[in-house]
This record gives structure tokens, sequence and C-alpha cells, in this order.
């Protein structure tokens, strides 16, 4: 987004969702990507002015717990007062407002499903209120996502948010128009109940919906609800064409995964050279695009088009269609990831809270050489023990870490010239070998000026395999920057507490530097230092050479990245596999 | 509280209808698997299913819903009442596991309430026992924790949750229809979990514009006015209710012809599926699809119409292999029947 109109249209169709979402905000919500500041809190502003006066916002932190979000027993209330006390979820409380998720882009996945049922009917199932039934909770979502690349809210959640916006292209300067008036929202707010939306235009939107591959059953219901709060908005008891073409701009473009085939036949084929990742085989892709659109249709496919912004294509088709948020949020997140849940490991001092589990035979054991005391100190209180919060005693677990195996694949053209797909077929092997170890896998290539990552960590081996057949070769070797890219994967998967461990299939001849320009001695340079990063961090690395010769510049690589090395000319694929088992240190 | 959707206003997914309605039938075929993509009204029809249940009999008061008329398999509490239990109508349970779900709140824990206020030793139970003779429904179960997933292992198998933690030690049984769901593509399903799945159904997102639309209709008005959907659908799903309730009195006396058995051995043989739990699930499926149409004979089209289902998981499969498992199920299953 460079197109000063594009940035400016960002803004104010930013607004006009804002509008839309306050005259019906109930079960849904927006993404909003941008950075913090000006932009954002003028945007917040507007919106607190467009929400009825008194709807409460409550800023939910990525950090989170379970049962923080859930609510349980407030423990010290408890043992003052000697009868149950129950501390209300943060959903609970929520219930008739806006859950503001602050980095929304760092929400485990875990904690986004619990969002996202909540959003769905308006009931926490997982904790029962009095009629075993859930208790209620309407609240709507508005994701504040941060995220830079391919960071992103957890696509369950954000499939049942109606507008995704992304703000991140826009300046102070840009803000300009009018904010929402409050009047006009309170007014459609009362007339919402009586609108209706006729057959012509749920149609419409249902193809367009299709059209744009924008997600099936809540991009359409999402895009019904826009139009009829356009429709109030505008004094309209029956939601016009008009208004759902509002609603196609608003909420289908955003979603949209591929662009309208005008002329189906060249277009489509240049611009997906493959289907895009996250279409699966029974994906209406080609059947429904062919079809013709029914008529209302096409005007909302102009609308919704208008609104999806060039180069997005391109984006869409290397997008990733899931990442589960295997971190956590951050090291805090990782830590208390390691509490929550495994193996009981040791006993510590603390006060139990989120994640922590009170070890209560070790609490009465820490309280009872003082009972006489305590008891002395403060006479009565027939026969309670006392407890303080000093003896609280949690137990601590641990996690099994396991092991993300990093290919490094060099795809530049001296590979491709030698072996490239040699190194494919031994990788496959690999991959199988990971399988059976439930390894998970990530696939990082480097070629032309830069890495770029094929496949974030996952256990799903067919995708695995799918974006390295499809890796094209040729071009320089930009293998500072491939080394750099493994080097950061890597510390990405040792904070999500697992061990990483990286094979990188190259033939050592670095020729491009860091900051993308040729030079041989240079790019060298560049890469022992890169290598030599590697092995201080301390991650298990492997080097498969893939020249024709065993190549001195790639076992000195290896060296310098303490890795082992294996040249490819004597390593069956077999051999290749054993070396990762050991790498990994593994039986 | 809401209406829940009609069941029998599902638009089309036939065969996680099918697979549902035999689990309900039959909860010892051994819990149903939905793949497939995300918005595909998966969580819906588990929902409604329950709904659609009649309520069941409990002993009054049982934190198990255990069943009075059972003679063994209670609780602990019950077996100690006295003979002819205080008894109330309840429904079918649903119980939704999330995926953060920490240990206690599975299978129950200390009852930290009691422990703290009155100093006594007690169980609360957790989401095990609340599914006890229901479903216990976990959305993305391929992206669950491993340590989850023994849990859940160990108790679909044995129909118990054996608890001693905390110098408890209590055992009360939990038996449960186990529906996941999930989409393949965002990671594996341990293989073990796999196999505890008696039926397998893949759902994609409707194709056709016409019926795509129809969904969106059904699914506007039912947002609208829950209640007025319901009472429309009500007939419809009062059917479907009575179809069920006399499958199930049917079910104990569909016969299983030799030929028809031998059919299903050579298909699983065929296959090459381990173990003889694919064809007992095979056969429990056909058994409860025969009754579900009111016949006492199970015919090769009822091991037909479930092969699919109750085999396509269990294929041994070459992780690289991209071919679907649907598509095997098929072809063996011409060879074997054209035979």
């Amino acid at each position: 987004m460079s197109d000063p109109a594009e940035i400016s249209g960002a803004w104010t169709d930013a607004v006009e969702a804002m509008t839309l979402f306050a005259v019906d905000p109930n079960g849904t919500g927006i993404s909003l990507r941008a950075p913090a500041g000006p932009v954002r809190d003028a945007w917040m502003a507007g919106l607190e002015a467009a929400l009825p006066a008194g709807t409460r916002r409550r800023k939910m932190p990525a950090t989170i717990g379970d049962a923080a979000l859930l609510g349980g027993l407030d423990l010290a209330a408890t043992l003052r007062a000697g009868k149950k006390i129950a501390q209300p979820g943060f959903l609970e409380q929520a219930d008739g407002g806006v859950v503001v998720a602050m980095m929304a882009e760092r929400l485990p996945a875990g904690t986004a499903s619990i969002l996202a049922a909540a959003l769905d009917d308006g009931l926490l199932r997982t904790s029962p209120g009095p009629d075993g039934e859930g208790k209620r909770c309407r609240f709507s979502v508005l994701a504040l996502d941060e995220g830079i690349e391919d960071e992103r809210l957890c696509p369950a959640l954000l499939d049942r948010l109606a507008f995704h916006l992304d703000l991140s292209a826009v300046s102070r300067h840009d803000i300009s128009g009018a904010g929402p008036n409050p009047a006009a929202i309170a007014a459609a707010r009362h007339m919402l109940g009586r609108v209706t939306l006729g057959d012509q235009a749920l149609e419409a939107l249902c193809t367009t919906a299709a059209t744009l591959g924008a997600g099936f059953v809540r991009a359409p219901l999402l895009a019904i609800k826009a139009a009829c709060a356009a429709a109030a908005l505008a004094g309209r008891e029956v939601a016009t064409m008009e208004d759902a073409a509002l609603a196609a701009r608003l909420v289908l473009a955003p979603r949209a995964t591929r662009l309208p085939a005008q002329e189906p036949d060249a277009s489509d084929t240049q611009d997906q050279p493959d289907p895009p990742a996250d279409s699966k085989p029974n994906d209406p892709d080609s059947d429904t695009a062919t079809d013709m659109p029914p008529e209302g249709a096409e005007m909302l496919l102009e609308a919704a088009k208008a609104a999806i912004p060039a180069g997005l294509l391109a984006q869409l088709t290397g997008a990733e269609p899931f990442r589960p948020a295997k971190t956590g949020p951050g090291k805090a997140g990782a830590r208390q990831k390691g509490g929550q849940r495994g193996r009981p490991a040791s006993v510590r001092a603390a006060a139990p809270g989120p994640g922590l589990r009170l070890n209560l035979i070790e609490t009465l054991r820490a309280a009872a050489p003082w009972q006489r005391l305590r008891i002395a100190e403060k006479p009565g209180g027939t026969g309670r023990i006392r407890l303080r919060r000093e003896d609280f005693r949690v137990t601590r677990t641990e996690q099994l870490a396991r092991t993300t195996t990093i290919f490094l694949v060099d795809a530049s053209g001296s590979s491709a010239l030698n072996r490239l797909a040699e190194a494919k077929g031994a990788v496959e092997l690999l991959l199988a070998d990971c399988y059976q170890r439930r390894d998970q896998v990530a696939v990082l290539a480097f070629r032309g000026r830069a890495a770029q990552l094929l496949l974030p960590p996952t256990r799903s081996l067919v995708r695995a395999k799918r974006s390295l057949s499809s890796l094209p070769g040729g071009g320089g070797t930009p293998l500072a920057a491939g080394l750099e890219a493994g080097f950061l994967l890597a510390e990405t998967v040792r904070r999500a507490g697992n061990t990483a461990t990286l094979v990188l299939l190259t033939d050592g001849r670095a020729n491009v530097t860091l900051a993308g320009t040729g030079g041989r001695a240079e790019a060298d340079e560049e890469a022992a230092l890169a290598a030599r990063r590697l092995r201080a961090a301390g991650h298990r690395s492997l080097l498969v050479d893939i020249s024709p010769r065993p190549n001195e510049q790639a076992r000195r690589l290896a060296g310098e990245m303490g890795a082992l090395y294996l040249p490819l000319p004597f390593a069956s694929a077999a051999a290749v596999s054993g070396a990762v088992r050991a790498a990994s240190g593994r039986p | 509280m809401r209406e829940p959707f009609p069941f029998s206003a599902i638009v089309g997914q036939e065969e996680m209808k099918q697979a549902l309605m035999i689990a309900a039938v039959d909860p010892s075929v051994g819990g149903v698997l939905v793949f497939g993509d995300r918005g595909t009204g998966k969580s819906t029809a588990v929902r409604a299913l329950a709904a659609l249940l009649p309520p069941m009999r409990v002993v009054r008061g049982c934190r198990y819903h255990c069943d009075p008329a059972a003679g063994a398999g209670l609780c602990a509490e019950c077996q100690s009442l006295p003979a002819p239990r205080a008894e109330e109508m309840a429904p079918v349970p649903v119980v939704d596991m999330p995926l953060g779900a920490t240990e206690d709140r599975v299978v129950g824990a200390l009852d930290l309430e009691r422990a703290l206020v009155n100093g006594e030793k007690s169980f609360e139970p957790g989401l095990l026992a609340r599914a006890n003779r229901g479903f216990l429904y976990i959305d993305e179960v391929n992206l669950l924790e491993d340590h989850l997933v023994d849990l859940l292992i160990d108790v679909a198998a044995s129909g118990e949750n054996v608890v001693e933690r905390e110098g408890l030690s209590v055992r009360h049984p939990a038996r449960f229809v186990l529906v996941g769901s999930g989409n393949p593509e965002e990671g594996e399903l341990r293989p073990q979990l796999l196999d505890r799945f008696g039926l397998s159904v893949e759902v994609s997102t409707p194709q056709d514009i016409a019926s795509r639309i129809d969904i969106v209709r059904r699914r506007d008005a039912y947002d609208r006015d829950a209640a007025g959907f319901a009472a429309k659908w009500a007939p419809e799903d009062a059917k479907l209710r009575q179809r069920i309730e006399a499958a199930r009195a049917l079910l104990p006396a569909v016969e299983a012809p030799d030929q028809v058995l031998e059919q299903a051995t050579r298909l699983c043989m065929a296959l090459g599926t381990d173990g003889l739990r694919a064809e007992l699930t095979l056969l429990r499926a056909a058994r409860a699809l025969a009754s579900l149409s009111g016949e006492t004979v199970i015919t090769d089209r009822h091991v037909q119409r479930t092969a699919a289902s109750a085999l396509r998981h269990r294929l041994r499969r070459d992780p690289l292999d991209e071919s679907g498992s649907t598509t095997r199920v098929t072809r063996a299953m011409a060879e074997v029947f054209a035979a």
C-alpha cells in the first residue's frame, strides 16, 4: 500500500467499519492491525465516541491465563472468610461490553478458541452456571494486532470478527474526514431489529463471498449483519444493494483469498502458479468462479474488488493458511506453560494463581510447625488450620521439549545445477523420520537475495513435502542471510521451550552479501560470522554438502558453525537420516 | 438459554450426520472424528444432536449422571445407595474440552474449596465426569497437548476415570462419545488417538452456490429468531428423535448374516487395516445404520455406506502419500463387492 488514495481509503473504511460495528457490536468484532501510535489512538477515540455511553471496554493481555479468563475460587479471600468466595472470570465481567485484546497476534490458540467459542453463542460452556449450561457472556472483540510480517491473529478467532482493518500504512497526516456520528448510530441501533435483507442482496453476498474465496459460512453471515447495520444507519427498513455493496467492501474484500477472475484463463494461471496453500482439494475453486454470478452479485464484486489493494494477491498466495500460536506469548508465556501442564517435577513456595497448581500436602506440611504459635498469637476460631500466604506451595511441572528440525535449503543456481533434486530426496526421507518421532519441521530456503520461510514449524508433513517439492532453484547464494534466518527461527523455537536442530543443505559457495549485493569475499566473511553466531548460541546443526565433490568451503563453514559435516556424494539418503538423528542426540 | 440449531435444519453434510446418529444409537461404536474446513457446522451438528436426543434417566443428585437401571458401572456413591434409587431426568450432556484445559479441569481434582474451608478431602469432578453418558467435544483435537491426549486415550478405552493424586483415590465411570474436529492441514493426530475414534468423516464447504445460499439463509433466520426457527423445525426434529429411539430399541435384535461378515472382513483385509477393531467398528456401525432404517438384518448396502467412515482413518499410511484414504476405501470396496 503506497498509493496515497489507497491509504486514505483505508482510513475512511476503518471509520465506516467502526460505525457499523458500533451499531451492532454483539457477538462479533474488529481486528485492527496497526502499530501502537497516534493513528491507532485516533481510531480508538473514534470508537469510544461511537459506542453507546457506558459501554465497558476491558483490556485483555495476551498472557491472560485460562483461570483468569474463566474465573474460579478466590483463594486468599476464601481463606480469610472461611467460606467459598468465587472470583468472576474476565469474560464474565466483560458481558455486554467490548473485550480489547492487546497484542492479539500473540494470543495463544487455547485462549483464542475460548474467545471464539464464547462469541459463537454468547455462552461460556467451559464454566457451567447454575443451570448446567454455560454462563451467559455476550461481548464483542476488538483485537489489536501489532504483528509484523507473518505474525497474525489466530484464524479461528479472526474468522469470527467481522471487520479486518489494516492501518499499518496510515500515518497521522492521512487521517481526515469526520468521525462517526453518535446520534445517528444511536438511532440506527434502535431501528436495527426491524431491518431485513432482501433475497437478491442475500444471494449476491453469498455469491460474492464464494467468488472471492472469503470463507464460509461466517463471512456471508457477517456481511449480512453489516449490510443490515448500514441500512439502519441510512434509516431504511430493507437493506438495499447499496448496503450490501458496502458490506462486501468492508467485510468480504479483506478476506479474499483470490481475485475474481475476469479472464479466468490467462490471468488466473499466471497469478497463481500453484493453488493457494489454503485451498483444499475440495475448495470450490474452479466451479464457483466459472459460475455465472447472478444479477447484483457483479455489482458487489466490483465494490469488493475496488477495496482489494493491488499486490494483495501476491501476499495471499504466499500467505500462511494457519499458524497455530505454538510459541505462546513470549518468554513469560513459555514459562507459564511450563508451570501449568506436563508432569509434576518439583515443589516450590509461591502463591497459587493462574497456571500454578496448589500442592495441598506440601502447603499443610509447611503450615504445620507454626500452628501453635499462630493460635497463641490470635486465639479463637476452633480447629481451623491457620494458613498464611507464605505457606503456599505449588507444584512445578515440566514438559518434554519437542524437537523442531529446521531445514535450511540452498536453492541457488549453483546448487540447483548440482544436486538440489537429490538433496530434496534426502530431505523427504528425513521428513518421514520426523513423522515417526513426532518432531516438528520447518523449511527455510535461500536464493537470489534473501531467505524465505517456506513453512513455519508444523507437524504437517504433507505440507512440508509440498513446500519442498515446489521449491524453485536459481539465483545467487545469500548464505549469510540464510544462516541469519535459520538462527532467528532456531531462537524462536528455543524460546517456546523446544529444541531446534538445523539441517543446512548447501554447497557453501556464498556470493551474495546481507545487503543483497554481489561479492564473494565479503559474502563468505558474513556467512562465517553468521555461522559462528549459530555455534555460540549452541544450536545443534548438520551441514549436508550438496556440491558435486566434497568441498573445502562447505567443510570450513561446518567447522565455523560447529555442525556435523556430511558430503552428499558419500551420503546415501539413509546415512543423512542417521546423521540427523545423531545430531539431535537421539538413539 | 437460546434454542440450539435444529439438527434437521442442517443442510447437506450427510456423512457427518449419519456418523453422529450412528454414535447416538450405539455409543460403543466409539466416537466420531470430523476433519475439514472451518465453518462447516461441526460443532453446530454435535450440539444439535445432543439437544435432539431424548433426556436420560439419572440417579438424582449423582455427579456422574449414573443410570439407575444399570447393574454395573455405577459410581461409588450410587452403589452405596439402597436399591430403588431416586431418579430424575437430565438432558444428554455435551461437554466442551478447551485446548488449553489443565489436567485438573479434565480429570477432576481435590476440591480446594472444601479442603481449605472445612479441611475435608473431597473430589471435585472434572470435564470427564460431566461428559459421562454424553458427548465430549474437542474442537481442534489435533492441536491438543500430548499429555491430555494420553489421558483421553486411557479413559476412552476403559470407560473409567481413575484419579490418584493429592491423596485422593477416586474412580468413576466416564463413558462418553468422543467427538473431535479439526483441520488436518494444521497438524497430525497421534495414531493412538486416531484409533480410538470409531468413525471419521471428512467435511467440506458445499460447492454449489444454491446450497450455500440455503445455509446462510437458514443460519440468518436462526440468528434473528432462534425460538421461532426451532419451532418451525420441531416436527422434523421430533421425527428424527423417534427414529433414533426406535433404532435403539431395535438394535439388539439386528442380525449379521455370515456372508455379510465375510464381506466386511474381506474389505478390511484388502485395505490392510490392523487388528480387529476395524472390523468390529464396521460391523457395529452397519448394525446401527440398519436399525436406523428399521431393518433387522444387516446387508452389504449397510456395510458399504459405513465403510468409508469406519475405515478411512485406520489405513496404514505413508505420511508422504497424499492420495486420499477415501479413494482407497472406495477402490477396495469396488473390488470386494464386485467379486
